[in-house]
């Protein structure tokens, strides 16, 4: 699984830090980042649920 | 088309941690009556609240929003939003703002406030124990320390909170008529127009004299962000830790439980959220284009409010919701709710649950209501939910 974000679209609620912290960080304005792209298979549902969680959409995977 | 009677919003509660029990009945959409005679919706189901909070085409304009209930028997005027209140614009103007402040609310800088949020319920347990048992835990506790939270970082000196806190607390008052809400929000106003004076003449390390920083911020805008984050930021965390001190109470096994095991506490901060939502009807859209939702049609202009806690309670969501359970999984509740205007503030707000419930817990492991429930005061006509008071001894 690949972990993706789009920071135009992040409100920085972080959530996604919460949920998926191996994987998704917040910047120092708060906006998302990408820690790593390369998601392990034990973080996978941590990935989904920040993507079901994410307020503005922002969190997106490819399986 | 059959004509549906629509229904004024349900307001009475049975119990005081149950929402009313009518909205339990509704279908997930349904038509509600305004206070002003507009015929809208209500959204109870939880896939459904959290699509229209998720989609642009609902709008948070306050010039657009009609309120569920009357305010002091008089149907709410829709009233623009002051500058710099983002929780009433929609993007791009709401993000402008927003994103000034994301920075200072991650949840890496949260955490490194956690040793001074430590320190003042620190301070608020010697007070209770300085004035000894039974004790109103609203009054030496719960309110306290958000307060002082918000105050050390907004940069307001606590010695003034009783000039904005009775304001504050008129502004949610539901008895009170419009105008009368309008003079608290003025005087609140005055108040963060000095505040922002003062940090330009002699700027801290706090937020406000960040935000004074940017150019393109007036003055008006940045007395309305402070406003915003000031209410935003007390009353609600405030209403969390009395009520949901109340409801562990109330069922003393999950009192125990928490106190055999402190790590269980960031699930039952969750828990305690979804079950006691206390923003309990205020969230409030207008449709800005027709919108399909569920098997009905949304107008352009039409008024949807959202219920959060029957979302919270929606039994295709979480199973058994009535049930307050610390251990259950309570990813997904929307009592922060959800979209771009999702709680700014909710990682702050989580940090002081977690330390405000387990520093009770460690000080006083036999705290138990000093009266019967029946006669906590409960803020069933407040904007938000919780209680008025909590006699509380040890
Ligand atoms: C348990 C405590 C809290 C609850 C239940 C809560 C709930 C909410 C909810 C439901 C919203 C969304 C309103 C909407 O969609 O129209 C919101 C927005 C907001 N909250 Fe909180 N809140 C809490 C604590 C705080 C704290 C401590 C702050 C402090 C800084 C804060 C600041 C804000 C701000 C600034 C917004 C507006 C965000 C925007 O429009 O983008 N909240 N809150
Ligand atoms: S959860 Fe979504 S909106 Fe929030 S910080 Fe992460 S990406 Fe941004």
């Amino acid at each position: 699984m690949k972990a993706e974000a789009n920071r135009e679209v992040c409100i920085g609620a972080g959530m996604c830090v919460l949920t998926a912290p191996t994987c998704y960080d917040q910047d120092d304005d708060g906006t998302v980042v990408v820690l790593r792209a390369e998601v392990a298979p034990g973080d996978e549902q941590a990935v989904r649920d920040a993507a079901d969680s994410c307020p503005s959409g922002a969190i997106t995977f490819v399986e | 088309m059959t004509t549906v009677e629509a229904r004024s919003l349900p307001m009475t509660r049975t119990t005081p941690f149950d929402p009313p029990a009518e909205l339990a009945q509704l279908p997930p959409i349904s038509r509600l009556l305004y206070p002003d005679g507009h015929v809208g919706w209500l959204v109870t189901g939880h896939a459904l609240a959290k699509e229209v909070l998720a989609d642009k085409r609902f709008s948070s304009r306050f010039e657009l929003r009609r309120f569920p209930i009357s305010r002091g028997g008089e149907p709410f005027k829709p009233q623009g939003a002051q500058p710099g209140f983002f929780i009433g614009m929609d993007a791009p103007e709401h993000t402008r703002l927003r994103k000034l402040l994301t920075g200072q609310f991650t949840v890496r800088r949260m955490r490194q406030l956690e040793p001074r949020i430590e320190e003042i319920t620190q301070a608020r347990i010697e007070a209770m124990r300085a004035h000894g048992s039974p004790v109103d835990l609203v009054q030496e506790f719960a309110l306290p320390i958000p307060s002082l939270v918000i105050c050390e970082l907004l940069g307001v000196d606590y010695a003034d909170r009783d000039e904005f806190q009775t304001q504050t607390a008129r502004l949610l008052d539901l008895e009170l008529k419009q105008s009368e809400t309008l003079a608290a929000r003025d005087a609140v106003n005055e108040f963060m127009l000095d505040l922002v004076a003062q940090k330009r003449r002699k700027p801290a390390d706090d937020i406000m004299s960040g935000l004074v920083q940017h150019d393109d911020l007036t003055d008006d805008e940045l007395a309305g962000m402070g406003f915003l984050l000031l209410v935003a930021g007390h009353e609600t965390t405030a209403n969390m830790l009395g009520l949901g001190t109340m409801a562990l109470l109330h069922d003393r096994t999950q009192w125990d439980a928490l106190r055999a095991d402190p790590s269980l506490v960031e699930n039952a901060v969750e828990e305690l959220l979804r079950y006691l939502t206390i923003v309990h009807f205020g969230t409030v859209r207008t449709a800005i284009a027709d919108v399909p939702l569920g098997d009905v049609v949304v107008r352009a202009g039409d008024a949807v409010s959202i219920s959060l806690p029957a979302a919270n309670r929606d039994p295709s969501r979480f199973e058994e919701p009535d049930k307050l359970d610390l251990h259950r999984p309570t990813q997904g509740h929307l009592t922060f709710g959800h979209g771009i205007h999702q709680c700014l503030g909710q990682q702050l707000a989580r940090i002081e649950m977690r330390i405000g419930y387990c520093a009770l817990i460690d000080a006083f492991p036999n705290l138990r209501l000093a009266v019967e429930e029946s006669a906590i005061p409960m803020r069933t006509r407040m904007a938000i939910y919780g209680v008025h008071r909590l006699p509380v001894e040890w």
